[in-house]
């Protein structure tokens, strides 16, 4: 055996000892914090690529935990589609970090620092266990392990209001957990088993109970909370925006998307299609809600006057296009929802990265503060304007590509209104976008009785360590529109896993 | 609360008998009902009976924040090394047999397991005690 045929469970393992590493060596001196997390998570993503790779190459991987074979023991799974939720989760992980050093040190108190990163090294370390467990009941593990470090990490912003944004999400956060215990109750009952892969081999046996319904429902009712999907979103603008800026770039790139995978993973390889579209139809209601979802958001991010909230918005808007997808459920639609799983991750990394720039230089997210601003911060702007040309869909960046193929999948099915309400919703988000590039833009600084605008004089163009990821991200949306073949390698793959129900 | 006598002497009898039993619950693990997590819950709860009859001050005298983080991380260590020691005698993380069957000494893992479980009963002992000091810390910091 080598080291490659255990890099499942080194993917977990190492940053939960990295992450005592930082507690133990952080006490002495806080300087170990940012290298080991730094280290860690770089190595987690580079071995991410690996096992893609190799999943690409040479199919599922399957590891048993101290070697007990399925259903005894625990398995962990990394096939084409999660293997590229895990690649693209690191991605965002890696390039968080390299932010964090910075923004951390500003809007953190010093004290909690050590806690911070331990913290967010087990964030990281949960949200990776729930991408590649094959085990339903540990998934419910790992998500309890990454939501008690999200309320956490929210609650650690020096702005008192991050408390109670906190403590509502730790409210719905907790709704959500036990919804999706009872779900994963009724499974076993229903099955006796919680492993996923033998719980798809012998659910359709019960396809009629209302166990399973019932559990069905939980599942979707709880992990619609966590994914922030639209009627159950309350949690997120508070959440977003009152959170330290790297947490709100993690949490709303990397969880939220493990969450959305989550939902995808129970509702194609758990219950199949063969449930969720024939045996309990829920796909048209899903496509409902996730319309509602891509126009209500998109109006509400155009109502704020906060950029951070705004983004938020934007965020709830966003997911709905990834459920989108599973409610048409079929091929093309599948292969843009996941594209656009990469894609709002990196686009909307990249733009909340500027908004906690901004709040880093002047201090505040207040849009109508930032009048001017592309004079003294213009790479900052231009990385917004990248990023929100993305988040439009203005061709040739990844946000184009991934609501091209959910449009084509729309007509496929023949769903002609479902596909007007995509361009709509493109509309509403150069609304929103176009509103801060006017802004930062073309707006004059002008003085007011507040003296609000002698902020902008002293605002520099934020620090490289925050400014390269930034600004690779804003890159990365164009790169991967215009080689969205390279994507398609592994997209493909992975809708034809999601769809075969294997 | 320093002048309740019969709360003093009865959690001063009790508290050795709890810290037992949780040490025999966390051993007991390898081979029928019980384990780690149990265990290291009722070794806190005795460092809560503590808390409740001699008073905060007294308890912290014995462990303190410095104390409780340390243990936490031997005890994730304790588990995590038994793991990683797995690996590099050519098993899958955690597989007990691989370690015996590479030091050649029978029934040694039957000792893992409870080394596993005495490192998680110590990580969750820590954690809990922890938690009250927090909770029951009069608004100081403890972090």
């Amino acid at each position: 055996m080598t080291i490659i045929n255990h890099i499942p469970v080194l993917l977990v393992a190492i940053p939960i000892l990295a992450s005592l590493l930082i507690l133990g060596l952080g006490w002495y001196d806080r300087r170990f914090c940012y290298p080991i997390a730094l280290i860690t998570i770089l190595s987690q993503f580079l071995a991410s690529i690996a096992v893609l790779l190799q999943v690409l190459d040479g199919g599922t991987i399957r590891y048993h935990l101290g070697n007990w074979a399925p259903p005894l023991g625990i398995e962990l799974v990394i096939d084409s589609f999660n293997g590229f939720i895990l690649v693209v989760i690191l991605l965002l992980a890696f390039a968080t970090i390299i932010y964090a050093r910075r923004s951390v040190g500003k809007e953190i108190t010093p004290d909690k620092i050590v806690s911070f990163y331990v913290l967010f090294q087990l964030l990281v370390t949960g949200l990776v266990g729930m991408t590649i467990t094959g085990d339903i009941f540990n998934l419910y593990v790992f998500l309890e392990i990454s939501s008690i470090t999200a309320y956490t990490l929210i609650a650690s912003s020096r702005k008192p209001h991050s408390y109670v944004a906190s403590f509502n999400y730790l409210i719905l956060g907790s709704i959500a957990a036990g919804f999706i215990l009872l779900g994963i109750g009724n499974l076993y009952v229903a099955t006796g088993t919680l492993n996923m892969a033998e719980l798809a081999v012998m659910l359709p046996a019960s396809y009629h109970l209302a166990t399973v319904h019932s559990a069905f429902l939980f599942l979707m009712i709880g992990f619609s909370i966590k994914a922030a999907f639209f009627p159950l979103h309350l949690w997120l603008p508070d959440a977003y925006a009152e959170s330290p800026s790297a947490v709100t770039v993690l949490i709303s790139t990397v969880m939220a998307k493990v969450s959305v995978y989550a939902l995808f993973r129970i509702l194609f390889t758990v219950f199949t299609t063969a449930y969720i579209i024939d045996s309990f139809p829920v796909t048209r209601f899903i496509l409902l809600m996730a319309t509602v979802a891509i126009i209500a958001g998109a109006i509400l991010a155009i109502a704020q006057e906060d950029l951070k909230r705004m983004l938020a918005y934007s965020s709830i808007s966003q997911i709905g296009y990834i459920m989108f997808a599973l409610g048409v459920a079929n091929e093309i639609a599948l292969e843009g929802g996941l594209l656009h799983i990469l894609g709002h991750a990196v686009m909307k990394g990249c733009l909340f990265m500027v908004a906690g720039v901004i709040i880093y230089r002047m201090g505040t997210s207040r849009l109508s503060d930032m009048k001017g601003l592309s004079k003294t911060m213009p790479i900052s702007c231009a990385a917004f304007a990248l990023a929100g040309a993305s988040m439009i869909g203005i061709p040739p960046t990844i946000g184009f590509m991934s609501k091209y193929y959910l449009v084509l999948g729309a007509f496929e099915a023949g769903l002609w209104p479902y596909a007007a309400v995509l361009l709509v919703g493109s509309l509403l988000a150069a609304i929103y976008i176009w509103r801060f590039i006017e802004i930062v833009y073309f707006g004059v600084p002008h003085g007011d009785p507040h003296g609000d605008d002698h902020k902008n004089a002293t605002a520099r163009e934020a620090p490289l360590s925050m400014l390269a990821p930034m600004v690779g991200l804003g890159v990365l949306c164009l790169l991967f529109g215009i080689f969205v073949e390279v994507l398609m390698q592994a997209v493909g793959p992975a809708v034809l896993l999601l769809l075969g129900g294997a | 609360m320093m002048e309740n006598v019969v709360i003093r002497t009865v959690s001063r009898l009790a508290v050795p008998f709890i810290q037992i039993f949780a040490l025999y619950v966390i051993v007991h693990g390898a081979s029928g009902a019980g384990g780690g997590f149990q265990g290291g819950v009722v070794f806190a709860a005795s460092f809560i009976l503590m808390i409740i009859a001699f008073g905060m001050p007294n308890v912290r005298r014995r462990i303190d924040n410095r104390g409780i983080m340390w243990l936490s991380v031997i005890g994730i260590a304790i588990y995590a090394g038994i793991g990683f020691l797995a690996l590099l005698m050519g098993g899958n993380f955690l597989e007990y047999a691989a370690i015996e069957a590479a030091l050649g000494i029978p029934h040694l893992h039957g000792i893992l397991i409870d080394l596993v479980e005495a490192g998680i009963g110590i990580a969750v002992m820590a954690a809990m005690v922890s938690i009250i000091f927090d909770i029951a810390g009069n608004g100081e910091e403890s972090s």
